[in-house]
C-alpha cells in the first residue's frame, strides 16, 4: 500500500479528512482565474511548508497559463501538479546496499525528530527481508534512550550494541560496525542523539561518528539518513544544510507524516540541498514506513483538493 | 533577514520620505515584504494574512514622519503589533498553596518530558516541593526517561511500571503526593497526534478526573505551518492555561508561537533553550518579535554576556577603550571572551543585523578562524601588537610561521584591525543602542565585497539563479567527496 492510501487511512479516524476551503476553490461550472483564485492557491501551498519561494513559482505559473480564463480543476491541478514533480524530480531510490559486507546506515537530525523510531521501522523492514541487523545504540546523551532502542531491539529480534551513559557515541558506532562484520549481519543501523544543527560541537561529533565508521569499512556508512519531522517548517532548509555539510547525508526519512502536516519544506530542500527523501513515517508502530514516491508525495500534498472525488 | 526587510523596506518605501500619509497604496510593495518575511518565519498564512491587515490598519493614514524613514516606521508599527499579539505576559504558574497538578500536553518529540523536568527543576528552587509524573505509557522508556531526569534533579517521580491506563496513573499520582508531602504536580503525557480522537479523548479524561489547575501545550519552535491545526485541536479539547515553546536554543525563527498564540489565545509561559534541565526562560513578547523579525536576540545575548563574561576583564577593557586604546593585545582578549559565549553562529544568530553575516559564514570555520587570529596575534611580539604597522615582510613570514597560518592571513588580521580599532574605540562610554549600531554600520563594512570574508560574494541574501546554485551544490559535493576521501584516509 502506497503511503497515500496509507495517510488517507490515517485520516480516516478524523473527521477533518475533506478541507471545505480547499473543496470551494472550484465549482462544477469552473472557475476564473483571477487575483483571488491566484491568492486563495497560494494560500494551500504556503500551508505544505513549502516555503514562499517554490509557492510562488507555482503560481506565476498557473496565472501565465490561465489568467483570466474559466477551468475545470482537473486542468489547473494537473499544471500545479507538473510543476511540482519538476521541482520535486529525483530518482526513486531505496537503501544502496553494500556490495559485500554490512550495510552501514547513520541516522541523524534533531531533537525529537523520530530518529529512534524510523531505525526501529527500518529495523523491521531489513528483518522482513530476511536481514540480519545490527544497531547501534549511539545516542549516549538523552536520558533512557538506550533503554528505548533496547526496547526496539528486543521486540524485532535486531541485535544491538550499546555503551555507557556519556560514553563516546563513536565507540559505540565502531563496536557496531565490528560486531556486524563478526557477526555476517547483513545490516548495521547507528542510531545518535538529537541535536541542533548550530550546535557545532555537536555537530562534531557527529562527523566523528562518521570518519570512525569509514575507516572500518572505505564505502561506509553506505547511508546517511537524515530524519525530518514532517511538521518542521522553513527551518528544515537549515537542518538540511548543515547536517549535509557535517556528514554528507544520502537522503531524509520524512517521519510523522500522519498529522495533518504536509512535510512540503521538501521541496525547498530539494531546491537547495538536493537531497532526496527515501522513506516516510505515518505511524509510531515498526510496520508504519513507506518507501518515498514522489507522484504520490505531490498528490497527499493536495489530497485536499483531491479528496472529494477519491471519496 | 531583518537587514533584508529593512533594506526591502528602504527601498520600497523611499519615496515616501516627508510626502505625507502612507496609504494602502504606497505601502503595498513593503507590506508584501512583511508578508514574505513572516511566512519565511513560520508564521502561518492565515495568521499573516490578519496580522498584515491588521498592520495597514495601523498605519493607513498615518503621517510619513519626516524624521524617520518611511521603512523605520513601518516597521516600528510591524515589530509593536507583533508585541502586542504576543503578550501580555503571564510567567505565573498559578499555584495555589495546597497541592497544585500542572499537565503538560502536545505532539510526539516536541519536548514534553525534558520540560517536565525543567518546570520540576524551576519548582524546588522556589521551594515548592513537585512530584514528576510518568504518564506516557506508549513510548518505549519514556517512564525510564522520567526516572533518569527526577534523579538527576534529586525530584521525586511517581509511575506505575505495568499501567495501561494513564488516567489511572494521574489519579493515583495526586494521592500519593498529598501521602509524601509534595505540593506540586507536573504530568508528563504522552505525545499524540492532535487528529487522534481516542487519544485526545484520553486527555480529555485525565482533564477531567484529575482536574488540573494548569494545562500547557509544550510546542516545537521549528514548526511549520501546522502549528495553527494541531494547537486549535489540543485548545479545544483541554482549554490551554499556556504555552512553552521548545528547542528555540537553534536557529528557528519560532512564527509558530503567532499562530499558536492567534488560535488559542492563551499565554506563552516559557522557552526552551536547551537540553539540558536549566535551560528554561521566561517568555518575552519583544525578544520573540525580534527574533521572528531576524532582528537577533539581543537581550538574551546581552544577558548570556553580562553572566559569561568576566566582569573585571570588561571593566578593565572599558578603561583602557575609553582611554583611546585598543591593541592586537585588547583585541586577543576579546577573542577570548567570545569564545566562552559559545558557537559562534549562536552568538551571530542573535545579534542585530547579523543574520547576512550569519549566512556568509555558513559553513566557514568561525570557531577555526578565530583559533587561528588568536594564533597570529600570539606569534606576535608584544611590540609588534603594540604597534602592528611595524609588521614588515620578514616579520610576516616569522609570525606565519609562528601561528602555522599563511603569511597573507597576517597581514590580513593587521588589515581587519584597523578599522575595528577605530571603532572599538568610538564605543567606549557609549550605550548598549549606539554600541549595536556601530556594530551593524562594522558589520556592513564587512559585508562588503572587498572585504575579506570567505564567501561574502555568496551570502547576500539574494536568491541565487539556478546556474549559481548548481555551482554551490558541485562545490559542496567536492568538498563533501574531499571530506569523506580525507575521512578514509583517516585525517
Ligand atoms: N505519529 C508519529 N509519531 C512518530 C513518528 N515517528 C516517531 N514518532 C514519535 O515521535 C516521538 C519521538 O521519536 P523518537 O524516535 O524518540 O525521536 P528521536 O529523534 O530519536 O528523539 P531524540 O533521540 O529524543 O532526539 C516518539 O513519541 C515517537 O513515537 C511517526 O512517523 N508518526
Ligand atoms: N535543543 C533542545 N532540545 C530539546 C529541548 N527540549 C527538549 N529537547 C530534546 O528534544 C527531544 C525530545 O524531547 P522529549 O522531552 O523526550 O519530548 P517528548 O516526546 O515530547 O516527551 C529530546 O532529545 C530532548 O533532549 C530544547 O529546548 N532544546
Ligand atoms: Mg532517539
Ligand atoms: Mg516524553
Amino acid at each position: 500500500m502506497g503511503f497515500f492510501n496509507k495517510i488517507k487511512q490515517g485520516l480516516k479516524k478524523t473527521s477533518q479528512l475533506l478541507n471545505t476551503d480547499v473543496r470551494d476553490l472550484f465549482k462544477a461550472e469552473g472557475r476564473l482565474i483571477d487575483e483571488d483564485f491566484l491568492e486563495e492557491l497560494t494560500a494551500i501551498l504556503i500551508k505544505t511548508d513549502m516555503g514562499v519561494a517554490p509557492a510562488k513559482a507555482i503560481v506565476d505559473e498557473v496565472g501565465t497559463k490561465f489568467r483570466a480564463r474559466v477551468m475545470q480543476m482537473e486542468d489547473v491541478l494537473a499544471t500545479i501538479k507538473a510543476k511540482l514533480k519538476e521541482l520535486m524530480a529525483q530518482p526513486e531510490e531505496p537503501i544502496r546496499f553494500a556490495a559485500q559486507g554490512p550495510t552501514v546506515i547513520m541516522v541523524a537530525g534533531v531533537n525529537g525528530a523520530g530518529k529512534t523510531t524510523s531505525i526501529a521501522k527500518l529495523a523491521h523492514l531489513f528483518k522482513s527481508q530476511g536481514k540480519q541487523v545490527v544497531l547501534g545504540a549511539g545516542d549516549t546523551f538523552r536520558a533512557a534512550a538506550v533503554e528505548q532502542l533496547t526496547i526496539w531491539a528486543e521486540r524485532l529480534g535486531a541485535d544491538m550494541v550499546k555503551g555507557d551513559q556519556g560514553s563516546d557515541p563513536a565507540s559505540v558506532a565502531h563496536r557496531a560496525v565490528a560486531r556486524a562484520i563478526e557477526t555476517g549481519a547483513e545490516v548495521c543501523i547507528v542510531d545518535t542523539a538529537g541535536r541542533l544543527q548550530t550546535q557545532q560541537n555537536l555537530m562534531q561529533q557527529l562527523t566523528k561518528i562518521h570518519r570512525v565508521i569509514g575507516k572500518q569499512i572505505p564505502e561506509a556508512p553506505h547511508e546517511v539518513l537524515l530524519v525530518l519531522d514532517a511538521t518542521t517548517g522553513q527551518n528544515g532548509i537549515s537542518q538540511a544544510k548543515h547536517f549535509t555539510d557535517a556528514v554528507n547525508c544520502s537522503g531524509i526519512v520524512l517521519a510523522k507524516l500522519d498529522g495533518t502536516a504536509k512535510g512540503g519544506v521538501v521541496v525547498a530542500i530539494r531546491q537547495q540541498v538536493g537531497l532526496p527523501v527515501k522513506y516516510v513515517g505515518v505511524g509510531e508502530k515498526p510496520e508504519d514506513l513507506t518507501l518515498f514516491v514522489p507522484d504520490e508525495f505531490v498528490d497527499a500534498l493536495f489530497a485536499d483538493l483531491i479528496a472529494p472525488a477519491a471519496a | 533577514m531583518f537587514e533584508s526587510l529593512q533594506e526591502g523596506l528602504s527601498g520600497a518605501l523611499k519615496t515616501l520620505r516627508g510626502k505625507g500619509k502612507l496609504s494602502e497604496a504606497n505601502m503595498r510593495e513593503g507590506l508584501g515584504l512583511v508578508q514574505t518575511a513572516l511566512l519565511e518565519a513560520d508564521v502561518s498564512y492565515p495568521v499573516v494574512k490578519d496580522f498584515v491587515g491588521k498592520v495597514t490598519e495601523k498605519a493607513l493614514g498615518e503621517k510619513v514622519l519626516s524624521s524617520l524613514d518611511p521603512s523605520q516606521q513601518v516597521v516600528g508599527i510591524v515589530h509593536q503589533e507583533l508585541v502586542d499579539l504576543m503578550g501580555p505576559v503571564d510567567h505565573s504558574l498559578h499555584l495555589k498553596p495546597s497541592t497544585t497538578v500542572l499537565m503538560l500536553c502536545g505532539l510526539q518529540g516536541s519536548g514534553k518530558t525534558t520540560t517536565c523536568g525543567k518546570l520540576g527543576r524551576l519548582l524546588k528552587e522556589r521551594e515548592r516541593k513537585p512530584l514528576l509524573v510518568a504518564a506516557d505509557l506508549q513510548r518505549p522508556a519514556a517512564i525510564e526517561q522520567l526516572h533518569v531526569i527526577g534523579e538527576q534533579l534529586g525530584i521525586d517521580v511517581f509511575s506505575e511500571p505495568g499501567a495501561k491506563d494513564p488516567v489511572a496513573v494521574c489519579q493515583a499520582a495526586v494521592k500519593h503526593a498529598k501521602k509524601i508531602g509534595c505540593d506540586v504536580v507536573v504530568l508528563d503525557t504522552a505525545g499524540r497526534l492532535h487528529i487522534d480522537e481516542e487519544l485526545m479523548e484520553q486527555l480529555r479524561q485525565i482533564d477531567r478526573k484529575v482536574e488540573p489547575e494548569q494545562v500547557y501545550l509544550v510546542v516545537d519552535g521549528m514548526t511549520g505551518q501546522d502549528a495553527v491545526n494541531s494547537a486549535k485541536a489540543f485548545n479545544e479539547a483541554l482549554e490551554l492555561d499556556g504555552v512553552i515553546l521548545t528547542k528555540l536554543d537553534g536557529d528557528a525563527r519560532g512564527g509558530a508561537v503567532l499562530s499558536v498564540k492567534h488560535v488559542t489565545g492563551v499565554p506563552i509561559k516559557f522557552i526552551g533553550t536547551g537540553e539540558h534541565l536549566d535551560a528554561l526562560q521566561e517568555f518575552h513578547p519583544e525578544r520573540m518579535a525580534q527574533r521572528i523579525l531576524g532582528m537577533g536576540d539581543i537581550l538574551t545575548l546581552v544577558e548570556q554576556a553580562q553572566q559569561k563574561f568576566d566582569q573585571d576583564e570588561m571593566a578593565k577593557q572599558e578603561e583602557r577603550l575609553r582611554k583611546g586604546e585598543f591593541t592586537l593585545d585588547d583585541y586577543r582578549n576579546m577573542l577570548g571572551q567570545t569564545k566562552k559565549l559559545g558557537p559562534i553562529n549562536k552568538i551571530m544568530s542573535m545579534l542585530p543585523g547579523m543574520g547576512n553575516m550569519q549566512e556568509m559564514l555558513d559553513g566557514v570555520d568561525a570557531e577555526g578562524g578565530m583559533k587561528r587570529m588568536g594564533g597570529i596575534i600570539d606569534s606576535m611580539t608584544p611590540e609588534e601588537r603594540r604597534l602592528p604597522s611595524k609588521i614588515d615582510q620578514s616579520r610576516r613570514r616569522r609570525i606565519a610561521t609562528g601561528a602555522g597560518v599563511e603569511p597573507h592571513e597576517v597581514n590580513e588580521l593587521v588589515k581587519q584591525f584597523e578599522p575595528m580599532a577605530a571603532i572599538m574605540k568610538q564605543m567606549a562610554g557609549k550605550g548598549m543602542r549606539d554600541r549595536f549600531k556601530m556594530m551593524q554600520d562594522l558589520q556592513k563594512g564587512l559585508s562588503n565585497p572587498n572585504a575579506k570574508l570567505q564567501k561574502a560574494k555568496v551570502g547576500t541574501g539574494k536568491r541565487l539563479s539556478s546556474a549559481e546554485r548548481a555551482k554551490l551544490r558541485k562545490q559542496r559535493e567536492k568538498e563533501a567527496r574531499r571530506r569523506k576521501r580525507d575521512a578514509r584516509r583517516g585525517g
